[in-house]
């Protein structure tokens, strides 16, 4: 099958609109893939599975392929995010200055394991090995805002702020 | 009207993204809020972080005494700063005087870094002022063979980890056939404990822009890219912007400083996996692909994007390139010492009083830098082990902080200073679980490519799990040396190679850690 070009499941069907003008704005790119799913993902969250094959017919590449892409990269999702994304790094330099704690009392207080989305869609809870914090570790990041000399308490209000906003 | 009151202040806070994470942007709103009350004229100028981590939000002001730093402050100093008259550099218990002044950064060979902390980096300007674009002038005058030679006559060695000569690289790219070549930039700095990188792109952004430029006249190449990771998004924003504004003065695009020379340089970014660090998972993850290592030979340098003659190096090594020129190859050979030559960017992180950026000729003892730098630990109790060279760096003891930060002398003690980050950690560390912790970072980033890897480090976690529990202590750590000797021996790149170094370091070092284990069952994870 890693030779189907997606023709089978894209002939009869319309391009996805939000896809149609990312298709069009990379298909030309020396290896565009990686541009085009950080597209998708910024554009809607995560990669839908149903995209794949008209990815991959855009790209002259074979559905395995592409999903073998999305599946070896940690940052592409295949399933929508959580409203809010809180990544704790569990570098070295941060686990010299606690992150352990922390990384355990936000598994505690969101009730999932790092890599876990909450069951109620507010939290996507990641790990992450190193931000480029480490001068002011423990590090994290939630929703794109980073935090540096993070304390438990820190954390605490870190999350409450978040489910203020949402 | 008093035409004094009328020049604007100029007062300088860091955007650098480590000093935002522990609040620099409150920190800048609640110093324009407070001058805007007392109806003062002041300019806020958003620079990178000039790497004094424990004092940030370091905070500048313009005197006629030069710039006089404050920090660490927290938006709650604000007011107090003003009524104390800091507009014009007057005493505060938060005064810390003359930044160069201050010992952390006096005692440093801040050649590469000088600029961090001190201009804006979104300003051209600011960097033709600090002598940016200097070197590409020169550079523009010289024929290819000259520029390479310069490069070679400097000294200057790989600084994401591997430490190959660079002169040699850009002969051997240089002279490959082809009309089509590449320079391209590794800015995915994986290494836990670095971000040396990350302070350079978002403080000093266009000296990598020229380095790049001068590489590209140097090699033949027309096109560049800038492999960098996901997480950076502060240093993705400041590097695109950079790349807008030197396109637009005509630094890049088809007709460099109108030398008839081409030069084209595009972001892209990685999707975190650690191995695309590698410069062949690099380089496939460029085209599009899983981020699988190749097996060299080719060498990139003759056979690397799209198949392509390919320049890769670090951000440091690019952005040293400017300075190489700009003072002279001989003078840049001049620091350092044996086959150690110019600067090295060390990055203090961890457990340490005193975190941040030490740029200082290769030669000073570990010793030095943890203690004179570093200031010890920040718990204030004594350090027990030291990471050196990233996640795949050996765990050192005191017995080593004698050893002079050097190349080969490192090498000798089975060590590595690879992107220069030293983790810190005090008495409390237990490097059982560091050493499961090595393992668990292999098993996690590898790319499955050779079985030693993708095998061995779960087994080793898995071990490793078993003697944290309270298992049989002698016969794990045999299977955990034996694990780790094959995957030294046969692995395919350095991930799986060198993970050997932390957990043979560890258990060399701090073989108590494991030998004398309480059954205290602590749990397990990180
Ligand atoms: C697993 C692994 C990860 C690496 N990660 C990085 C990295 O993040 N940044 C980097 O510059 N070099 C990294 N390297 C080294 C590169 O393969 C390569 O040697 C380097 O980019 C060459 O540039 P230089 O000559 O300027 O050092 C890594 C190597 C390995 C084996
Ligand atoms: S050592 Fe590990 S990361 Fe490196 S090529 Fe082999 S499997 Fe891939
Ligand atoms: S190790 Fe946590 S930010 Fe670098």
């Amino acid at each position: 099958m890693t030779g189907e070009r997606g023709s089978m499941e894209t002939r009869d069907r319309e391009v996805p609109s939000p896809l149609a003008p990312l298709l069009e704005a990379h298909r030309s790119r020396p290896g565009a893939l990686l541009p085009l799913l950080h597209a998708v993902q910024e554009a809607v969250g995560y990669v839908p599975p149903a995209w794949v094959p008209f990815i991959a017919e855009a790209l002259d590449l074979s559905r395995a392929e592409v999903h073998g892409v999305i599946r070896f990269y940690p940052h592409f999702r295949q399933t929508p995010p959580g409203a809010h994304r809180l990544v704790l790094c569990r570098g070295e330099s941060c686990l010299a200055r606690g992150a352990e704690e922390l990384i355990a009392q936000a598994e505690r207080l969101l009730g999932v394991f790092l890599g876990g989305d909450t069951p109620d869609g507010r939290f996507s809870l990641e790990g992450v090995y190193c931000l480029g914090l480490c001068g002011c570790s423990p590090a994290a990041m939630l929703d794109g805002q980073v935090q540096g000399r993070l304390t438990p308490r820190g954390l605490e209000a870190f999350l409450a702020a978040a489910q203020e906003r949402s | 009207m008093n035409p004094a009151r009328e020049t604007p202040t100029v007062v300088y806070v860091p955007r650098d993204a480590a000093a935002l994470a522990v609040g620099a942007d409150a920190v800048a709103e609640a110093i324009r809020a407070e001058a805007a009350r007392r109806a003062l004229p002041l300019q806020l100028k958003r620079t990178g972080s000039r790497g004094l981590f424990w004092l940030e939000p370091l905070v500048e002001v313009a005197t006629p005494q030069g710039r006089i730093a404050y920090g660490p402050v927290q938006p709650e100093d604000v007011p107090g700063l003003f009524a104390a008259g800091f507009l014009a550099g007057a005493a505060h218990p938060l005064r810390l005087g003359v930044p160069a002044a201050l010992p952390y950064l006096q005692g440093q060979d801040r050649l590469l870094h000088a600029r961090l902390g001190v201009i804006e980096p979104d300003r051209v300007d600011d960097y033709l002022a600090t002598g940016g674009y200097r070197a590409l002038e020169q550079a523009l005058a010289l024929e290819p063979p000259e520029l390479v030679a310069q490069v070679q006559r400097s000294g200057l060695r790989g600084r994401g980890g591997a430490a190959f000569p660079a002169g040699i690289k850009w002969d051997t790219v240089r002279r490959a056939p082809g009309p089509t070549k590449y320079v391209v930039c590794n800015a995915d700095e994986g290494d836990s404990g670095t971000f040396a990188d990350r302070m350079v792109l978002e403080g000093d952004p266009f000296s990598l822009i020229e380095g790049m430029t001068i590489a590209a006249l140097a090699v033949g190449a027309t096109q560049g890219y800038v492999y960098l990771r996901v997480e950076y998004p502060h240093a993705y924003r400041t590097l695109t912007a950079a790349i807008e504004l030197a396109r637009a003065r005509g630094y890049l695009g088809p007709d460099v400083c109108g030398s008839g020379r081409a030069f084209e340089l595009e972001v892209r970014v990685g999707a975190g996996a650690y191995v695309c660090g590698e410069e062949t998972a690099l380089l496939e993850s460029l085209e599009g692909k899983r981020g699988l290592v190749r097996a060299k030979p080719p060498l990139p340098a003759l056979a690397g994007l799209f198949g392509r003659p390919t320049l890769v190096h670090n951000v440091l090594t690019l952005a040293t390139v400017p300075v190489i020129l700009a003072e002279g190859a001989e003078a840049y050979r001049d620091y350092g010492c044996g086959n150690s030559r110019g600067t090295l960017s060390l990055q203090l992180a961890g457990n340490v009083r005193r975190p941040g950026l030490v740029e200082k000729a290769f030669g000073m003892s570990l010793g030095e830098l943890l203690y004179d730098y570093g200031g010890g630990t920040a718990s204030g109790r004594p350090i027990r082990a030291v990471q050196v060279g990233g996640p795949l760096g050996a765990y050192l003891s005191p017995s080593h902080f004698d050893l002079p930060l050097d190349y080969e002398t490192f090498a000798a003690a089975g060590a590595m200073l690879g992107h220069g980050g030293i983790v810190v950690f005090d008495d409390t560390v237990d490097m059982a679980r560091m050493a499961r912790h090595a393992f668990a970072f292999c098993a996690d980033e590898s790319c499955g490519k050779c079985t030693p890897c993708r095998i061995g480090s779960v087994r080793g976690r898995e071990a490793l799990e078993r003697v944290l529990a309270g298992g049989p202590v002698e016969a794990e750590l045999a299977l955990v040396r034996e694990l780790a000797a094959t995957m030294r021996d046969a692995s395919l790149c350095a991930l799986g190679g060198m993970t050997a170094y932390p957990v043979l370091g560890a258990l060399e070092h701090f073989p108590e850690d494991f030998t004398a284990r309480a059954r205290s069952g602590r749990p397990v994870q990180g």
